[in-house]
């Protein structure tokens, strides 16, 4: 392998990568406050390419303002999720919580068969961004810049958000006890609410950038993205954001790089991902970021 | 309390009374016609198309043997599990006598040993897989079998496009596109007498989304032509990525690239893409080819496909194997199935060999301007 072959795989896994790590984020950050494996994140994420889709082709928005309806939209229905499914199960056990989120999960893939149809629709993709662009032997889109740079402003911002403002104090107060943080005046309710706006629109802007990328949307395309970034969010430490971004890269970075190594394994690049997956928990039970097991006092 | 009971009965007693009346009714006043076909999930355009062409057909010809048809559609959701479980619910449930179905030769190889458990024959509109029919005697086909289409495209390579280094990209998860791949790669070694024609060789599954990294290794082969069996999304997706990536080399493709999603998603990178199919409505080959185009024109206002094509002629073979058996048997029905010959369909003339398959002519079209435009008719030798 030349290094200009090796560069090329790099700059897909790079993309492959951020994208990855894009979702990742908003899946773990609904568990770092909630301790809720939020399975439907890849239904709301599919549900917001949707949303993009009909602002562009059935509303005609200029893509940009198609592209933040489509966000608000999102975090919208992930609020209302919270308070129709999570909302009451808060002081029941944990499973019936995940249980509730696989429910959701469902309902929402099914129901967009219904109402979006069982056929793909093709994503608007504004020309800009796939304007390619070479570089010593190198070829990329635009799109290659802009998912990374996004993933990264992304990550500050939520760790501005988490660390230094006021709701995100709230936000990590309730992700220690819910009824010591009410007795000292947390709205845990409001905290989590905005927790979840946030999760779902950072799936919004993974879902846009995805329809970006591949073009192509259909109802069931939630599924596996969705699992990959749930492994991207355990391999890195599930509830820490930067982990997830780490394990989001390295994901995708793998995957390509065993189809650029192994091309006959190809087939078996899932696989691959869980197998990663079995391996570090191994290791290293709580991600590669993860804090130690936190016990409630 | 006592109110909540008393509907519920009435409830019961309603249901329990319709239920009856289907099941009296059923036996004698209309012939029950299964269809599984995947109306969602990866092959919902191919299930669509079929269904179209179906109830064209039924429109056409609403009765057999002085009864009324009814056609049951069952959805297999693209699934192979699901598949079966359709096939069962057809004939368990449904009573059906015959079957149409089902785009996806792994959902008709998944369907099949059901209904030949059960004795209920099949007609396959489009599934070419040769493993579908090869060794069940309940299952037909209309259409021809991969052996002959992975043959078409490596001589359309080889002779019209000039190529003798070929790379393939197949979608592992489907039979079709697995078996499609094979014989593509045996024609191509035969006719370039090279073994080591195919260069590059990789995988992907249905449904993937990144195909940098196979595409990547097939650029860096530097084939003259790249065989990329799979489903019109996935494909659409992948050739896309592929001219971002710089690949120039033409792409070559089966039957399953033919959806109207594969040039909405592919839009001008999927121009000058070749794929072989069954029929086109440019090259009419039976009279009954031209009654279908203006029937299908009439009613959906738009050129016919392939798919929509080889349901029509399912339906019509059924309903003329019904026909020749003068009973709704399932048993004498695949009797007369079995011995169709010169039936005179929309997509060619149509007998069916010791296997149930039919001996076909292939078209080969290519994308041009937004359309598919017929390219090639090649006859079976």
């Amino acid at each position: 392998m030349t290094l200009e072959i090796f560069l090329q795989n790099a700059a897909n896994g790079i993309t492959l990568g951020s994208l990855y790590a894009l979702l990742a984020i908003g899946y773990t950050m609904v568990y770092g406050i909630l301790r809720l494996i939020n399975f439907a994140h890849g239904e709301i994420f599919m549900i917001s390419t949707y949303f993009a889709f009909y602002g562009t082709a059935i509303f005609a928005l200029p893509w940009q303002v198609a592209f933040v309806v489509a966000i608000v939209l999102t975090a919208l229905l992930g609020v209302v999720i919270e308070h129709a499914a999570y909302r009451p199960l808060r002081d029941a056990p944990r499973i019936s919580a995940l249980i509730s989120a696989i429910g959701v999960s469902f309902l929402m893939a099914n129901l967009g068969l219904v109402i979006f149809g069982g056929r793909p629709k093709t994503f608007y993709r504004p020309p800009i961004f796939q304007v390619p662009i070479e570089l010593g032997g190198v070829r990329v889109v635009v799109l290659f810049f802009v998912i990374p740079l996004l993933t990264a402003i992304l990550l500050v911002a939520l760790n501005y958000i988490v660390y230094k403002t006021k709701t995100g104090l709230a936000m990590r107060a309730a992700q220690w006890d819910f009824d010591t943080a009410r007795l000292m005046g947390v709205d845990v309710d409001r905290a989590i609410s905005i927790t979840f706006a946030i999760g779902s629109a950072l799936a919004a802007v993974g879902g846009i950038m995805w329809g970006l990328r591949f073009a192509e949307i259909n109802p069931n395309m939630g599924l596996f993205p969705g699992l990959k970034c749930f492994i991207a969010a355990v391999f890195g430490g599930i509830g820490n954001i930067s982990g997830a971004v780490l394990g989001g890269f390295i994901l995708g970075f793998g995957e390509i790089m065993l189809v650029a190594f192994l091309p006959g394994l190809a087939g078996y690049r899932d696989a691959f991902a869980f197998v990663v997956l079995i391996l570090i928990l191994l290791v290293r039970p709580t991600g590669l970021l993860g804090d130690k097991q936190r016990v409630k006092v | 309390m006592a109110l909540h009971r008393r509907l519920m009965m009435v409830l019961f007693c309603a249901a329990l009374v319709s239920m009856c009346g289907i099941a009296a009714a059923a036996s004698e006043t209309e012939i029950r016609i299964g269809v599984y076909e995947p109306m969602t999930g990866a092959m919902a355009a191919g299930g669509q198309m079929t269904m179209e062409g179906i109830q064209l057909a039924q429109e056409q010809r609403p009765k057999v043997l002085g009864l009324p048809v009814r056609v049951i559609l069952v959805d297999n959701r693209s699934d192979k599990v699901e598949a079966a479980t359709a096939v069962t619910r057809l004939i368990q449930k449904d009573k059906v006598c015959a079957i149409i179905g089902s785009y996806g030769s792994a959902l008709s190889m998944s369907g099949g040993p059901v209904a030949q458990a059960a004795k209920v024959p099949v007609m396959g509109c489009s599934p070419t897989n040769p493993l579908v029919t090869l060794g069940n005697d309940y299952y037909f086909r209309a259409c021809f079998i991969d052996p002959f289409q992975g043959r078409v495209m490596a001589q359309f390579a080889y002779d019209k496009l000039g190529a003798r280094k070929a790379a393939i990209i197949q979608d592992i998860a489907q039979d079709y596109a697995v078996g499609l791949a094979n014989f593509f790669r045996q024609a191509f070694n035969e006719l370039t007498e090279d073994p080591k024609s195919i260069i590059a060789f990789t995988s992907y599954q249905t449904g993937d989304r990144d195909y940098t990294a196979q595409l990547t290794y097939v650029a860096n082969a530097k084939p003259d032509v790249v065989f990329a069996p799979g489903y019109y999304a996935d494909a659409a997706v992948l050739v896309t990525q592929a001219r971002s990536l710089g690949l120039k080399m033409p792409f070559l493709g089966g039957d399953t690239f033919e959806a109207p999603e594969f040039i909405e998603i592919g839009g001008k990178n999927v121009e000058g893409v070749y794929f072989s199919t069954h029929y086109s409505a440019d090259a009419p080959v039976t009279p009954a080819s031209e009654r279908f185009v203006a029937l299908y024109k009439a009613r959906f206002k738009t050129a016919p496909n392939t798919f929509a094509a080889l349901g029509y002629d399912c339906y019509n073979l059924v309903l003329d194997a019904i026909e020749r058996a003068g009973s709704s048997n399932p048993k004498a029905i695949r009797d007369a199935m079995a011995e169709t010959k010169d039936f005179v369909g929309a997509t060619g003339i149509i007998t069916l060999d010791a296997n149930g398959d039919a001996t076909k002519s292939a078209v080969v079209l290519v994308v041009k301007d937004g359309q598919f435009k017929l390219v090639d008719v090649v006859h079976p030798r």
